[in-house]
């Protein structure tokens, strides 16, 4: 039986009898029989003749030590060596701080390079010594370490290994692990000079992403590389397949760049659809209140330095409140006295954007400013390797759900909401009702601006904080809004998720620029079609 | 039915193209003789950079002139008229690269540098033609007013109307914008057209060259305006103010709203590239960024700062902003897009007829303090 075996049988047995009284004898024993083997063999690591210290670098790989990787990798960088005085086996530092005592893991300080003799190693003990930390790793109790090394070993092993890699893959419990020694054991024998060797291998790297299987597909498909026809024929169908799944994560993949704009698009919209499509109020500082948005998380993460984590937490509702004042105050400033000319008022809010953008240039500065992504936030989830997730583009796809379902519930469902709807239809109705319509439109568009603070904080996550992010998003958030359809929330959702989506499908094919340029031309095309949007009010609201 | 309040103070009986026919020939030959004739130690001698800022300016009342006769006239409010001006500018600029000739960088004798940079090996074909001057200026004027033409024509048809035409008529700039960044289109990409030599072999860095191009800038700013004025004051253009103030009425009335909708905004697009043709050899260069929503959107605050629907007052709004932009960019950068947003704001909230109408209002108080008369009835209270 080889010695991962064996190795894995123990650690089994530790765990496994743990707690039982007779079990108290096991640890003990298989402890100080591994501490005696480990001990044993670290004295031949120095040894004269290199032929003795390939059997010690076996029995330290074979000792099941925990200690024995270090000595092995230490090793390998030609950072073990042995005191001159005492002759102890220390690990030297990679750059500052001490050496290390093998046995006792205790730090030697004070030695330098003149009071130890490193320990000489040639290429085919590195050779040795790779396999064997490879196997000391894929052998070991945690998933995610087998699973570092298995890829590792990707495209990286020689014949020499493979039976090591066989006994690994038939220890393997963990499937993701198994399937990726497997690519590698088949590249590895993609190389056999049996011919059968080499069918076998391409059968079984059929199906794998790795960029690497694919290069040596690419290889075995070439006359001039492969002498064997059947090979090359069966190399080509493997490659020809495996193309066509990357392309098909490909397209996926360029779906979710695509719901992942439309997410964004549609936290930008969401608030023009209050502004615009239920008060009728076109507000071109829209994309400013999604920059005081942007900035307040700059700003929450400037004093909260140590804080980074929640920061993002703390920054949403601020920014819901920073852009939702200024929404108020613009509203009661300015729009109030534009009521029932639209073109003034968007020429009025044009300048007030522009005064927003000045005023940020002049406190913060013209540069743009990184905003720092938490910890929770970073990273991906990876499907394969060639598809993965990115999870804060994850977090604001959900997040901006979140945000257009509430605004749905507060719609229908609060009193807020309701005075909002009434003020909307029947002004002078709702007015004589009760309802002090100036305050609800103050309200409303605070809560507009509001939203758009609230896309800040997401996009701080994705672009670049500057003075000029909302200009960024203001032409394409009206889009939205007019595409879906003025007034109607499901309007602006299918038509944020529709321009994100097919800009996203048609960016591999034409380029970023064209493909913004095709679907603003679709928009204006289809504006001429139907000049109220996807989803048309109709009936009296449409008139208003 | 007289002139429309509007209108403003054009005052009867004065023979409107003499008037300003005089006007532009006075300050012609006033800077030219200035600048040309006294000299540079004198107080009076005007520099030629000072000629060719007026020159500027006069390009920029045309387009304000342009803009107005569709907002003021035609209550359309476009925020894409920088992009007439700039395909204007293109078309001109186009005309000036094939001038370089063999003398630009690279030497090539055909293609300009920026082709040859790109290794290109032969002139696209929408080059073609431009070497000849007149070819050029057929394109200043048609390229623009096609363009409005088409899409007017859709628009107007299906009748999109008020801030849903604005928002597309920025979107229609925004496109070209980003169109025009990009490299493979062969305009010059980023950098645009630049580098210049000469106009009709003449020198554009000499003196003359410059009084000689804001001669004609000045010149076709009146043409400009009296063509806009004979357009509002024709029958065709009562009919235009009147879809302006209600567009239901005028059809139910038996015209075709969209017919004069689309002529006049036909007309406003090529005068615009007009103004673009004569900017650019002043300025020396024509890039993408005259298509910037923001520089068209400053187009329409010159507008309302002279008062929309005067023609004469979109002259003075432009050259007293641009006046207020050269002076302030200068000394205080910082200043001048705060002061650019508050004109925004206070002109639509304290002064939505401008300083023309500013002034009328002050004028009919004065004169009622004067006779004592009790105030008109129906007019408007500021």
């Amino acid at each position: 039986m080889n010695h991962i075996i064996r190795h894995r049988h123990r650690r089994w047995l530790v765990r496994g009898l743990l707690g039982c009284v007779l079990a108290l004898v096991g640890p003990i024993l298989g402890a100080t029989e591994t501490r005696a083997d480990f001990e044993a063999a670290l004295a031949g690591l120095d040894a004269r003749d290199f032929a003795d210290k390939l059997r010690a670098i076996a029995e330290v790989a074979r000792s099941g030590d925990p200690r024995s990787e270090t000595v092995l990798a230490a090793m390998l960088d030609g950072r073990l060596a042995v005191t001159r005085a005492g002759g102890r086996l220390v690990v030297l530092p990679a750059e500052h701080g001490d050496a290390v005592d093998v046995r006792s893991g205790a730090p030697v300080p004070g030695l330098g390079a003149r009071q130890t003799s490193r320990v000489r190693i040639n290429n085919r003990l590195r050779g040795v010594l790779r396999d064997a930390i490879a196997s000391l790793r894929l052998a070991s109790p945690d998933r995610v370490v087998r699973l570092d090394a298995a890829r590792a070993l990707v495209g990286g092993v020689d014949a020499s290994s493979l039976g090591t890699l066989r006994d690994a893959l038939e220890a393997e419990g963990d499937a993701e692990v198994r399937g990726v020694l497997e690519v590698a054991l088949a590249m590895a024998e993609a190389r056999s000079d049996d011919v059968d060797t080499r069918l076998a291998a391409v059968r079984a790297m059929a199906g794998s992403l790795r960029p690497e299987v694919r290069g040596l597909l690419r290889e075995m498909g070439d006359e001039e590389r492969e002498s064997d026809p059947r090979v090359r024929s069966a190399a080509r169908d493997a490659l020809d397949a495996i193309e066509a799944e990357v392309a098909l994560y490909g397209h996926l993949s360029s779906l979710y760049f695509g719901v992942s704009l439309g997410s964004v698009l549609l936290l930008a919209a969401v608030g023009l659809a209050i502004t615009f499509g239920v008060m009728g109020v076109i507000n071109m500082a829209h994309g400013e209140m999604v920059m005081l948005g942007a900035y307040t998380t700059y700003v929450v993460q400037t004093l909260l330095p140590d804080a980074l984590e929640i920061s993002l937490l703390v920054a949403l509702p601020l920014a819901f409140l920073v852009a939702g004042l200024v929404g108020v105050l613009m509203e009661r400033g300015i729009i109030r006295h534009l009521y029932g000319r639209p073109l003034e008022t968007l020429l009025a809010t044009f300048g007030v954007s522009l005064v927003l953008q000045q005023t940020v240039r002049t406190v913060f500065s013209p540069l743009n400013r990184s905003v720092s992504t938490p910890q929770w936030m970073s990273g991906a989830l990876e499907i394969n390797p060639v598809l993965a997730f990115t999870y804060n583009r994850l977090y604001i796809i959900a997040f901006s759900i979140m945000v257009l379902l509430a605004l749905v519930v507060l719609l229908r469902r609060t009193r807020f909401g309701l005075e909002m709807r009434a003020v909307t239809q029947n002004r002078a109705m709702a007015s004589a009702m009760g309802i002090r319509t100036s305050r609800v439109d103050a309200m409303t568009f605070g809560l507009g601006c509001g939203i758009a603070g609230l896309a800040g904080v997401a996009l701080s996550q994705l672009t670049n904080v500057g003075p000029n992010m909302g200009q960024a998003y203001i032409v394409d958030s009206f889009m939205v809004v007019v595409f879906g359809g003025v007034g109607n929330l499901l309007g602006t959702f299918v038509g944020a998720m529709t321009l994100g989506i097919v800009s996203k499908l048609l960016e591999p094919a034409t380029g970023t620029v064209l493909a913004k340029i095709l679907v603003l031309v679709s928009i204006i095309v289809f504006i001429q079609r139907r000049p109220r949007g996807l989803f048309a009010l109709s009936g009296r609201a449409a008139e208003a | 039915m007289s002139e429309s309040p509007v209108h403003g103070s054009g005052g009867p009986g004065r023979s409107p193209t003499a008037a300003v026919l005089g006007v532009a020939l006075v300050v012609v030959s006033v800077v030219g003789v200035l600048n040309q004739a006294v000299g540079e130690s004198s107080a009076l001698h005007v520099p030629t950079y000072v000629v060719t800022l007026l020159g500027k300016y006069a390009c920029y009342a045309l387009l304000a002139v342009a803009l107005d006769l569709v907002w003021g006239y035609l209550g359309i409010l476009s925020l894409g008229h920088g992009a007439f001006f700039a395909l204007g500018g293109y078309a001109m600029g186009m005309h000036l690269m094939r001038e370089i000739g063999p003398r630009g960088v690279y030497g090539h004798p055909v293609l300009p540098d920026f082709m040859v940079f790109l290794d290109w090996k032969t002139l696209p074909w929408y080059w073609h033609g431009f070497d000849s001057f007149a070819f050029a200026l057929v394109m200043v004027v048609l390229v623009p007013a096609a363009l409005a033409f088409v899409f007017g024509w859709l628009a107007f048809r299906s009748r999109v109307t008020g801030v849903y035409l604005s928002i597309m008529t920025q979107a229609l700039t925004y496109a070209l914008m980003l169109a025009f960044f990009r490299n493979e289109m062969g305009f010059g990409g980023n950098n645009g057209l630049t580098d210049f030599k000469d106009v009709l072999g003449l020198d554009l860095q000499s003196d003359a060259t410059r009084v000689g191009l804001f001669v004609c800038s000045t010149m076709a700013l009146a043409a400009g305006y009296l063509l806009a004025r004979g357009i509002v004051r024709s029958r065709l253009g009562r009919v235009v103010t009147a879809i302006r103030d209600g567009e239901g009425r005028v059809r139910s009335l038996g015209y075709r709203p969209e017919r004069y909708k689309l002529f006049v905004f036909t007309v406003s697009a090529a005068m615009a590239g007009v103004a673009g043709a004569l900017y650019v050899p002043q300025v020396g260069i024509i890039n993408p960024g005259e298509f910037a929503p923001l520089s068209s959107i400053e187009l329409v605050v010159w507008v309302a700062v002279g008062g929309r629907g005067t023609l004469h007052g979109a002259a003075l709004g432009a050259v007293l902003v641009n006046y207020a932009k050269t002076w302030l960019t200068g000394t205080y950068p910082e200043v001048w897009l705060f002061a650019l947003g508050a004109m925004f704001v206070v002109v639509t909230l304290v002064l939505p007829r401008g300083i023309v109408g500013l002034a009328a209002t002050t004028r009919a108080a004065w004169a009622r303090r004067v006779t004592g008369a009790s105030r008109a009835p129906g007019e408007v209270v500021p």
